[in-house]
C-alpha cells in the first residue's frame, strides 16, 4: 500500500490523469520569475541610490551585501502583496537556503583558485626533480625544487596506507561481517578515534616512538602518526560501503555451501570493490595534506632524503608551512608552489575517486570484459 | 513495512511463528576460524591504540603535571622551560572561543546546505554541490590557513573594524585599546581564525545534516504537501524536527573538529596568554597551536607539559565527539516517526 503510494507520489510526471496532460509540480511559475526580475532591478537601482548619491561611501562587497538586502525585501514584499503571507515565507525561506548553499561553495573556489594564481608563477618542471641543496634564501623562486619534499610525501602517506588499509579493511569487516561482542564498543572507539586532533596523533607517536622507543625524527615516525589519523577514516567508510553489500548475496553464498572466509572474500569484498578503492583513496586525500602531525615527527629537511627508516624527512606539507613564514620573498613564493602541488595532487586523487565510485558494482571494466571474452563468457 | 509482514501467506506455519528463534547448526572450518581472529584481532588493535594514545600522553604529561598540580588548569602563562607556572586557564577559553566563532558561521550556513541539497537543489545540481562538499573536506587544512592568512585576513579586518565601531557594546565585539580602532590591531584574531576554520567544519556539519535531512519520512513529506504546505512549510515541519538530532550532532562533531584544529590557526594567530571577552583585536591562541608553535623550542620539560596539554585536548575532544555520536545515533533510530 504504502509502496505504491509512494512510488506514484515520485513519480508524478508520469502519473496520467484522465485527460492525458502531464502534471508538473512547479516551484516556480511565470509570476515569480517576473517579481524576482523586477525585485534585483529595482533592488539594484535603490542600493545605487543609497551608495552612490546618499552615502559617500564606496566597496563592492558593501554594494553587493546593499543589493541583497534590498532583493530581499522588495521581493517578499512583492510576494506578500500578490499570494499572501505563506508564499511570501516560502520564498524568503528558499533564498536563503539558496544563498546558504552558495556560501558553501564561493570559498572553495576562491580558496583553490587563489593557490593557483599564486602558485603557478614559479612552477618549473624542475620543482619535481630537485631538491633544496644548492638554493639560498635569496636564490630566484624558480630555481631549486620540491622534489625532497614530494618523496617524503609519497613514502610517508604510502607506509601510512600499508598500515592503515588492510587493519581497517578487517576492521571494518569485523563490524559487518564477522561481529561479536566487541561490535558496539569498537564502534564507538572509532567514532571516538576519528576525533583525535591530528596533533595530538603527532604527540603520541612523538612520545611512543621518539621518546620512548628511543628513535629519531624520520619518515617513518611520520608514517605512524598519519596512520593513527588515517585508520579511523578507512574503517568508518569501509564499514559504510560493506553495509551496502545486498544481504541476500552473502545469504547465497552461504546456501550454497560457502565458508565464512569465501563469502567474504569471493562474494562481499569484490561486490563492495569500487567503494572500497573510493574510500582509500578519499582517505588518502585527506592525509596527504596533514601538516600538524608531521611537525612533531618527520624533522623536516632541505635535501633529498629518500629513506623512510633513517634520518630527517621532509613533505610537501611540512615544506610549505615552514616555508611560507620566511620573510624572504621567493622563500614564500617556493611554499605557493608547493602549495599548489598540494592542490593538485588532492586534487587529482579526488577526481580518481570520484570516477572509480560513480561505477556500480556490476560495472565490468573494458579489461575485464575482454578476459570474460576469452573464457566465451561473454 | 509491517503491514507486507501480516499480509504474507501464512502457510509456513512453523517458521512464521515470531518467537521461535532459529539458530542455524554453524560448523567452522579451520580458515574460517582463523578469518574470525585474524579480524577480531585487527578490532582489538584499534582498541589498544586508543588506550596507548590516551596512555603515553598521560605518561609523558605526568612530570608536568605533578610539578603544575591543579595550577595547570588555573594557571594562564605558559613558561615551563623559564621555570615558570604554565597551565591552561587563558588557551583553553581561547580555544573555545575560535571553535566558537567557526561554529556560529558554520552551522547556519551547513543547514542551509544540507537543505539545499535535499530539498531545493535540481538533481544535477544536486549531485555537483554534494561534490563540491567533499572536495571542501578533502582541501588541507594548511591551504585554508594559507588562503586566510595571505587573502582573507586582509579583507577580514575591515569587517572587523566596522564591527568594534558598530557593535562595540557587545562585550565580544568591545574593542578597548590605546591605539584606538585602526586597522593594525584586528589581524591575528579570533574572530579571523574562527572564520578560517568555519571553512574547515562546514563539510563535517553539512554530511551530519544532509545524512539525517534525506531519511525524512516520506509520508509524512508527502502529507504535507498534499495538505497545500509550501516547499519551507514541509521543510519547518517535517524536514526539521525530524533531523534535529543531526542538526546538534552535527554541530557538535563539528565543534570536537574545531577545537582540535592545529595549522590555520598557527598561522593565523598571534599567541596571547590572558584570556579576554573580545574576539576582534589582536592576540589568541588554542592548545593546538601552542603545541605546534612552542614544540621546537621546548626541552624535555616543555615538551612534558606540552604532552599534559595534549592530554587536556584528547580528552575534551573525546567527550564532545562522544556526545555527538549519541545524539546523532539516536536521532537515526526515529522511534517517533514510524509511520
Amino acid at each position: 500500500m504504502t509502496t505504491t503510494l509512494n512510488t506514484t507520489l515520485n513519480n508524478t510526471t508520469e502519473n496520467k490523469i484522465n485527460t492525458e496532460e502531464r502534471i508538473k509540480i512547479r516551484d516556480i511559475e511565470m509570476v515569480d520569475v517576473i517579481v524576482m526580475t523586477g525585485s534585483a532591478i529595482s533592488a539594484f537601482a535603490l542600493s545605487y541610490f543609497f551608495f552612490q548619491i546618499l552615502l559617500p561611501v564606496s566597496g563592492a562587497l558593501g554594494f553587493l551585501v546593499c543589493w541583497y538586502v534590498f532583493f530581499n525585501i522588495i521581493s517578499t514584499v512583492a510576494v506578500w502583496e500578490l499570494r499572501g503571507a505563506v508564499k511570501a515565507k516560502d520564498h524568503l525561506a528558499r533564498v536563503f537556503i539558496w544563498t546558504g548553499g552558495m556560501a558553501a561553495v564561493v570559498p572553495l573556489i576562491l580558496v583553490l583558485g587563489y593557490v593557483i594564481g599564486k602558485g603557478y608563477h614559479s612552477l618549473r618542471p624542475q620543482f619535481f626533480t630537485q631538491d633544496q641543496k644548492y638554493v639560498g634564501a635569496l636564490s630566484k623562486s624558480t630555481e631549486g625544487g620540491g622534489a625532497h619534499a614530494i618523496v617524503g610525501t609519497l613514502e610517508q602517506v604510502g607506509i601510512a596506507s600499508l598500515i592503515s588499509v588492510p587493519l581497517g579493511i578487517t576492521t571494518a569487516v569485523y563490524l559487518n561481517e564477522v561481529k561479536g561482542r566487541l561490535t558496539k564498543p569498537l564502534r564507538m572507539i572509532i567514532d571516538a578515534m576519528s576525533a583525535v586532533p591530528s596533533i595530538v596523533a603527532g604527540l603520541f607517536i612523538y612520545a611512543a616512538w621518539i621518546l620512548a622507543l628511543g628513535n629519531q625524527q624520520s619518515g617513518i615516525a611520520g608514517s605512524l602518526a598519519l596512520a593513527v589519523l588515517f585508520l579511523p577514516t578507512v574503517t568508518r567508510t569501509s564499514e559504510v560501503v560493506l553495509r551496502l553489500v545486498p544481504g541476500g548475496l552473502r545469504e547465497a553464498s552461504l546456501a550454497l555451501g560457502g565458508t565464512e572466509w569465501r563469502t567474504t572474500s569471493r562474494v562481499v569484498l569484490p561486490t563492495a570493490k569500487s567503494g572500497l578503492v573510493t574510500a582509500v583513496i578519499l582517505g588518502v586525500a585527506r592525509v596527504i595534506g596533514e601538516t600538524a602531525p608531521l611537525i612533531l615527527t618527520v624533522g623536516g629537511a632541505f635535501v633529498m632524503n629518500s629513506n623512510p627508516l633513517s634520518g630527517k624527512q621532509d613533505a610537501l606539507p611540512y615544506f610549505v608551512f615552514r616555508l611560507i613564514r620566511f620573510p624572504q620573498e621567493a622563500q614564500v613564493q617556493r611554499a605557493w608552489t608547493g602549495a599548489l602541488v598540494l592542490v593538485i595532487l588532492v586534487l587529482v586523487l579526488f577526481v580518481i575517486a570520484r570516477a572509480i565510485g560513480g561505477r556500480g558494482p556490476d560495472h565490468i571494466s573494458r579489461l575485464k570484459k575482454r578476459r570474460l571474452k576469452r573464457k566465451g563468457l561473454a | 513495512m509491517s503491514v507486507v509482514g501480516q499480509s504474507a501467506p501464512s502457510d509456513i506455519g512453523t517458521i512464521s511463528d515470531p518467537d521461535v528463534v532459529v539458530h542455524p547448526v554453524v560448523r567452522r572450518s579451520g580458515v574460517d576460524r582463523i578469518f574470525r581472529s585474524v579480524a577480531t584481532s585487527s578490532g582489538v588493535i584499534t582498541f589498544i591504540l586508543m588506550g596507548l594514545i590516551g596512555g603515553f600522553l598521560l605518561l609523558k604529561g605526568y612530570d608536568a603535571l605533578k610539578v603544575a598540580g591543579w595550577g595547570f588548569l588555573t594557571d594562564s602563562e605558559w613558561a615551563p622551560d623559564q621555570g615558570g607556572k604554565f597551565g591552561i586557564a587563558a588557551i583553553l577559553p581561547f580555544t573555545v572561543q575560535i571553535a566558537l566563532v567557526a561554529l556560529f558561521i558554520a552551522v547556519p550556513v551547513a543547514l542551509s546546505t544540507a537543505l539545499f541539497i535535499t530539498e531545493y537543489a535540481p538533481r544535477k545540481l544536486r549531485r555537483l554541490l554534494t561534490a563540491m562538499i567533499d572536495l571542501l573536506a578533502a582541501v588541507p587544512s594548511l591551504i585554508y590557513g594559507l588562503w586566510g592568512l595571505f587573502y582573507l585576513q586582509p579583507r577580514l579586518i575591515t569587517l572587523s573594524k566596522w564591527m568594534a565601531n558598530h557593535l562595540g557594546w557587545i562585550p565580544f565585539f568591545h574593542v578597548d585599546n590605546q591605539y584606538g580602532t585602526s586597522l593594525g590591531i584586528f589581524p591575528s584574531s579570533t574572530f579571523v581564525s574562527g572564520v578560517i576554520v568555519s571553512l574547515m567544519v562546514i563539510p563535517i556539519c553539512t554530511a551530519v545534516m544532509r545524512e539525517v535531512f534525506s531519511q525524512a519520512p516520506p509520508g509524512e513529506r508527502e502529507g504535507a504537501m498534499a495538505l497545500g504546505g509550501t516547499r519551507w512549510g514541509v521543510v519547518r515541519d517535517v524536514v526539521l524536527p525530524f533531523g534535529r538530532g543531526g542538526i546538534i550532532g552535527g554541530s557538535m562533531l563539528g565543534l570536537g573538529r574545531a577545537l582540535g584544529e592545529t595549522i590555520a590557526v598557527t598561522l593565523i594567530i598571534s599567541p596571547a596568554f590572558t584570556a579576554k571577552w573580545s574576539i576582534l583585536d589582536q592576540g589568541s591562541n588554542s592548545i593546538a597551536a601552542l603545541i605546534a608553535l612552542k614544540f621546537s623550542e621546548s626541552s624535555t620539560f616543555g615538551i612534558s607539559a606540552l604532552m599534559a596539554a595534549g592530554l587536556a585536548l584528547f580528552i575534551i575532544t573525546l567527550l564532545v565527539n562522544a556526545a555527538a555520536s549519541t545524539v546523532v545515533s539516536n536521532s537515526r533510530s526515529g522511534s517517533s516517526t514510524e509511520i
